[in-house]
């Protein structure tokens, strides 16, 4: 019927209420083609974990902007292994230090992107990493 | 692949959300194995009761969903939903934001919560939701709650899908004159007022009173009712206001017959979309028919009388792509 469309969940961790970032990149990868589960602000990391799994995503994109992200990240990442999801990509974005990021990628977010990243960057990477797509 | 249906099935039916999850997809991805995995359900389903709700956007659908749900939770149902929002016209993204007001039961392991985009299907619902809600059925959700997009007056499909269909409406939207218009108030098996603190609202209430009275052919009245989902008054009245109306449906033979009008435009869309696939798709790829359009623009042909013409090589059983030219 239809080739697999990309299904990518944005969700915000933790307890910043900053969400612009996240409904940028959402309203980016709407815009390229793509479905975005949003399920808005302060979700903890099994909210996440759950919602992702029952939507059968493709991957997950975090945003944060309250410096818990060197627990919360791998945190989503564990829980969805537990879940047998590991499958589920990843990714990061917000207010990332530079030096935190490949203790980020070695627990196993995929790629973050920071403030001033192009959206097109992070919706070639996802079409580069989640395959199908159109 | 059989085998692995079968395994997800038992996994699902045991509440396991991931296999739940994988079945939809399965299902939105269509063709010959969401078809495979279908019949496989078949026998399955047919148990749970299926509500709709339906009203404007941003009338508070999801948040009514919540509110509903976590009721019916309390006494004990498994609860399955599937809310969709709209699917880009241009790009076939789209944001898929019920959750954000289902926040509550994400962790609850008795809901199972689905978003889905039209994907370019009209009347308020998505190509695959028909499908998704025999999942849940099959896979024992008790009770499966199917929230459309936002509609406007004419999306009418989600009465197609549900046994029963809750219209929410909300105050400021429109005079008595909107409240007799045909459409999306006819679908309506009850009705709810969503925002009840907000000035208006039962105004709005005795509106849609009113224009429920004017129907002579009404054996009984419609029950309209006044709730604020986020403040979560009125939710408990709600909740068995739809399970009475229910419970009608059910002893007066009414769902029979829904569910039976349901089975015969659900065939009849697999055989139109199989029409679609093997009669029409070879014709519109055909370089006949690039020329006959042609022809058309040109006006040195008629495209009726080719409609017509076409329509007679099928019922004579020639395939569309051999048409002659006429």
């Amino acid at each position: 019927m239809s080739e697999k469309k990309i299904r990518v969940l944005i969700a915000k961790p933790g307890l910043d209420g900053h969400d612009r970032g996240a409904k940028v990149v959402a309203r980016a990868l709407r815009d390229a083609g793509f479905e975005v589960i949003y399920t808005g602000l302060r979700q903890t990391p099994e909210q996440i974990v759950e919602a992702a799994v029952s939507e059968d995503v493709d991957a997950v994109g975090l945003s944060l902007l309250s410096g818990a992200h060197n627990y919360l990240f791998p945190r989503v990442i564990e829980l969805l292994r537990e879940q047998d999801a590991n499958g589920i990509l990843v990714f990061g974005g917000g207010v990332i230090p530079e030096e935190d990021i490949p203790g980020l990628k070695q627990a196993g977010v995929a790629e973050v992107f920071t403030p001033g990243t192009p959206t097109s960057e992070t919706v070639d990477f996802l079409r580069a990493h989640c395959g199908g797509g159109e | 692949m059989r085998q692995d249906f079968d395994d997800l099935l038992t996994k699902g039916r045991a509440g396991d959300k991931r296999a739940v999850a994988r079945l939809i997809s399965t299902i939105e991805q269509g063709g010959e194995e969401s078809r495979s995995l279908l019949t496989q359900l078949w026998p399955h389903t047919g148990q749970a009761r299926i509500f709709g709700i339906t009203g404007p956007p941003g009338a508070g659908k999801s948040t009514l969903t919540n509110a509903l749900t976590k009721c019916w939770r309390a006494s004990g149902l498994r609860v399955g939903i599937i809310a969709v929002d709209p699917t880009s016209p241009f790009t076939g993204g789209a944001i898929l934001g019920d959750r954000v007001r289902m926040g509550d039961l994400t962790l609850d392991k008795g809901v199972f919560i689905r978003s889905m985009g039209t994907r370019g299907q009209l009347g308020g619902l998505s190509p695959a939701s028909a499908g998704a809600v025999h999942v849940l059925d099959a896979c024992g959700y008790d009770l499966i709650l199917l929230e459309t997009v936002g509609v406007g007056q004419s999306e009418v499909a989600v009465m197609e899908t549900a046994d029963l269909v809750l219209v929410l409406n909300v105050p400021g939207l429109g005079d008595d004159v909107q409240a007799i218009k045909a459409g999306i108030l006819e679908i309506g098996d009850l009705f709810a007022v969503n925002k009840a603190d907000r000035p208006g609202a039962d105004r709005t209430a005795n509106e849609l009173r009113a224009m429920l009275e004017l129907g002579e052919e009404e054996k009984r009245s419609l029950p309209v009712l006044l709730v604020s989902a986020s403040q979560g008054t009125g939710i408990e009245e709600l909740c068995a206001a739809l399970d009475t109306q229910y419970q009608y449906l059910d002893e007066s033979g009414e769902l029979a017959k829904r569910r039976s009008l349901r089975l015969r435009s659900e065939l009849l869309t697999l055989v139109r979309e199989g029409i679609e696939q093997h009669l029409l798709q070879p014709l519109l790829d055909s370089p006949t028919f690039q020329q006959s359009l042609q022809q058309f623009q040109a006006r040195k042909e008629s495209p009726y009388l080719w409609a017509a013409e076409f329509v007679t090589q099928i019922k004579i059983g020639g395939s569309g792509c051999e048409l002659h030219e006429s």
